[in-house]
């Protein structure tokens, strides 16, 4: 140790105003600007549980999104095949596998040949001789599907970021987990089921014309004819709960333009009846796309379609070139708001699911908080009457290092923008109360010494001395199972670990370090003959 | 002021067997019931599930909360007061089905509108828990604890020797089959905070052992002929003051905890208050006494008196 007791107390009292200095933004939040601007912009970070947010986890369904990519893969193989004249039978896609039939064997060599020039990313996985036409099934190559995954799995976290970006939420976290998961966490959001509904959405609009040539009913009686499919009428606003049935629409299967064509997507008020209704526009491409298929299609009905259900189909009066359409339905304004944020951001590329959800009221996070004070206060002013009582003069001493230890812990969770829980809070009490026993080993130890007659000088020395080694075992024991908490645990848990780990390291250099400079002050410099203890 | 008086000399060692018994038999009869219950009770955390938390502006009853969720099908779920009468706060726990996480707290949502008007209530928070995330969650927590309790072995035995580490981890592995129980028979629910306050308890009742280790340790080395039983018996005594001080101030800090820290953190600080007081036992009446049962079955090579 240091020799010096002024270099001591220095050293200590500097890393104190430190700790303060940094602390000062996290308990004045609303500092005027003036202020704010001659301290650190690190602040403690509040977690969900006590200022109130939502965390979401979901997963992305990576397996569908290979096999929309696989299907896709097979229409054009179809083509394919077709243009270079290499004859097959029965080209299926299912599960992400594509199986198809050679019709005999000379033409395997031209197959194999459309394969690895068009489709490198098809692999062979297995084959059987049929009545000497060949069976191949084919997928994906591996390296193929990891990175397909990752990309899916970026596109996913794109699309979300930009819808919640527009939702409007401050400081949101969206990170990704594993290979298919994502964390997202807003806090102090208002309306949790909005944002989840916004988030959740794979929001995949689709134009489809209505097959008018067959016949409603006869389809949903199960005869829906080759090229076409059954599909049902979107519910919005209050129409979601109403007993009705659903309509359904038979369609023309092709789909002749997908959201990818929309360059905006607005709120706009009807005229007619003050209803709100999302106005598209579609991107250069997309509107001549669009000009050609209400060309060829006037008088016919163009279903739009999000997300498998029809929204409206309404007939085509007349070629529209503009690159401009509505979207209509018995729409809210906040239905249409959210819609139009989906469109903009554009659709995910696979469906996700919700794997958990949090949602902590903001009143709640309050009460915490308010909770989370008290006790703490209370905790405090029970254990310091305790040393006091119990130590007397070296109680004070010691009660001083606690004190310390806390303001340290606290700055050091701002200096790093920790986040702090409600078990957070607990675990800065745990320390206090483990902090003490620091204390307590070198006190106990200390009157041990007195007992044996020796003097203060000496009792301090072999006090401290015995007792270090035993306060660092106890100390990197708790140590270990803080480390394996942080480790596996999430969210609050964390947060627990965090305040632990840091007040017990702070816990060994404050029992050992500060009180024995009090302690030396008092013995060396002050010379007292007994010690209060 | 002084707790436990200097010169006190119980004889720890010699009373040991009278402990072990008891601590056996009631390590035993806690992992029958653990298992004849069929494990602690889930939370949804590992069981999987969601969780409302509701205030109500008016006095209710859970009755009539049940009434309120029968139209969706969901009277079924458990419900219960927590805080105090003036509070108006129910826990609704729904059991997870196959239905989709989003879709239950909508629903719950829309019932207690129906049932208590949209001013009626106010929801303080909804956690909901899928399958995959559940089995995720059990994984860590097991994992944790395990980890943990390898990783105290290790410590304890490069520190120390093998046969403390040993008994230490015993003790331990005591303290968290106790407790647990504990906490089950009073209805209490696992979730991922208890599995803190779990390994919390690993980490506190291993310090205390730590320290009676040490003294042993110290004393040993003094006193390199005197019998093992009397030694141990010397240390266990010579810290015993400092053993019920600390674990007195952390009992302090938790009753501080438990009455004034609010539901969330209540259960938490219950079963941390019944495994800092079966920890603190533990250290003192089994650690360090099974390190002589250890050694009359496997001699260590330093020669002693036996």
């Amino acid at each position: 140790m240091l020799q010096s007791i002024k270099l001591r107390a220095l050293i200590t009292v500097a890393v104190m105003l430190a700790a303060i200095y940094y602390l000062i933004p996290s308990i004045y939040p609303d500092m005027p600007a003036q202020m704010a601007n001659l301290f650190p912009k690190n602040k403690i970070r509040l977690g969900l549980d006590l200022q109130g947010g939502m965390h979401l986890l979901l997963e992305v369904d990576t397996e569908k999104a290979m096999e929309a990519s696989v299907d896709r893969l097979a229409n054009s193989m179809k083509e394919s095949l077709m243009e270079k004249k290499v004859r097959f039978r029965n080209i299926e896609s299912k599960g992400g596998m594509i199986s198809i039939e050679i019709a005999s064997r000379e033409y395997r060599a031209d197959f194999d040949k459309v394969l690895a020039d068009q489709f490198p990313d098809l692999e062979i996985k297995s084959y059987d001789t049929v009545d000497g036409r060949e069976k191949l099934n084919l997928a994906l190559k591996p390296k193929r599907l990891a990175e397909m995954k990752k990309t899916t799995l970026e596109q996913s976290l794109e699309t979300i970021r930009n819808r919640i970006d527009q939702f409007g939420v401050t400081e949101p976290e969206i990170i990704p987990e594993g290979e298919d998961r994502i964390l997202i966490q807003l806090p102090g959001i208002k309306d949790p089921r909005r944002a989840i509904d916004l988030i959740g959405r794979t929001a995949l609009l689709e134009f489809k014309l209505v097959d008018e040539e067959h016949n409603l009913e006869d389809a949903m009686r199960g005869n829906v004819p080759a090229g076409s499919i059954l599909m049902k009428g979107a519910r919005e606003g209050a129409e979601k709960t109403s007993g009705r049935r659903d309509t359904m629409y038979l369609l023309k299967d092709r789909t002749l333009l997908t959201g990818q064509s929309l360059e905006n997507a607005q709120v706009k008020i009807s005229d007619r009846f003050g209803e709100p209704y999302v106005s598209i526009k579609f991107n250069p491409q997309g509107a001549r796309d669009f000009d050609r298929i209400t060309g060829e299609n006037v008088n016919r009905r163009l279903a739009i379609v999000l997300d498998g259900a029809v929204y409206s189909a309404p007939v085509i009066k007349e070629r529209i070139s503009g690159g401009d359409a509505q979207i209509t339905g018995s729409f809210t304004m906040d239905d249409a708001k959210d819609l139009a944020i989906v469109l903009r951001a554009g659709s995910l590329p696979a469906p996700v699911k919700i794997l958990e959800q949090r949602t902590v009221g903001p009143s709640l996070g309050q009460d915490s908080i308010d909770k989370g004070i008290a006790s703490t206060l209370i905790a405090f002013f029970l254990v310091i009457v305790f040393m006091l009582v119990y130590y007397k003069g070296s109680g004070v001493i010691a009660n001083v290092a606690l004190l310390l230890n806390c303001i340290l812990t606290l700055g050091t969770l701002a200096v790093f923008q920790a986040t702090l829980t409600l078990p957070g809070i607990a675990g800065i009490l745990l320390v206090i109360g483990m902090a003490v026993d620091a204390n307590v080993l070198i006190f106990e130890r200390a009157r041990e010494e007195i007992r044996l007659g020796k003097t203060p000088r000496a009792v301090i020395e072999t006090g401290y001395g015995k007792a270090f080694i035993t306060i660092l075992d106890t100390h990197i024991t708790t140590l270990i199972a803080a480390v394996f908490l942080f480790q596996f645990g999430t969210g609050p848990v964390k947060g627990f670990a965090v305040t632990l780990t840091i007040g017990l390291i702070y816990s060994i250099l404050t029992a050992v370090f500060v009180t024995r400079i009090i302690f030396d002050y008092l013995v060396l410099n002050r010379k007292i003959k007994t010690l209060s203890i | 002021m002084e707790l436990i008086k200097p010169g006190i000399n119980v004889n720890f060692v010699g009373k040991m067997k009278m402990f072990f018994w008891f601590s056996i038999t009631l390590t035993i009869v806690s992992l029958i019931y653990i298992i004849a219950r069929g494990g602690p009770i889930m939370g949804i955390d590992f069981a999987g599930g969601t969780i409302v938390q509701i205030k109500y502006s008016q006095a209710t009853s859970v009755d009539k909360i049940r009434e309120a969720l029968k139209p969706m099908n969901l009277e079924g779920s458990v419900v219960q007061e927590v805080g105090s009468r003036s509070e108006n706060e129910f826990l609704l726990r729904i059991e997870m089905s196959s239905a989709d996480l989003k879709g239950i707290s909508d629903k719950i949502e829309d019932a207690m509108a129906v049932a208590y008007g949209k001013q009626g209530f106010e929801i303080r928070r909804i956690e909901a828990v899928g399958p995959k995330a559940g089995k995720d969650l059990t994984q860590k927590g097991i994992l944790a604890v395990c980890f943990s309790l390898l990783g105290m072995l290790i410590y304890i035995s490069w520190r120390y020797e093998f046969r403390f580490a040993l008994g230490g981890i015993i003790a331990l592995i005591h303290d968290v089959i106790v407790s647990v129980a504990f906490f089950t028979l009073l209805g209490g629910e696992f979730t991922l905070t208890i599995i803190a306050a779990l390994l919390t308890i690993i980490g506190y009742s291993i310090n205390d052992t730590v320290v009676v280790f040490d003294r042993i340790r110290e004393n040993m080395r003094k006193s390199p002929t005197q019998e093992l039983g009397e030694i141990i018996n010397a240390s266990i005594n010579q810290t015993l003051s400092r053993t019920i001080l600390t674990s007195f101030t952390v009992f302090l800090v938790l009753i501080a905890l438990y009455f004034f820290g609010g539901v969330v953190i209540h259960d938490f600080a219950f079963i941390l208050l019944v495994g800092i007081v079966f920890g603190t036992y533990s250290s003192v009446f089994i650690a360090s006494p099974l390190i002589i049962v250890w050694e009359s079955a496997f001699p260590s090579k330093r020669k002693r008196k036996k």
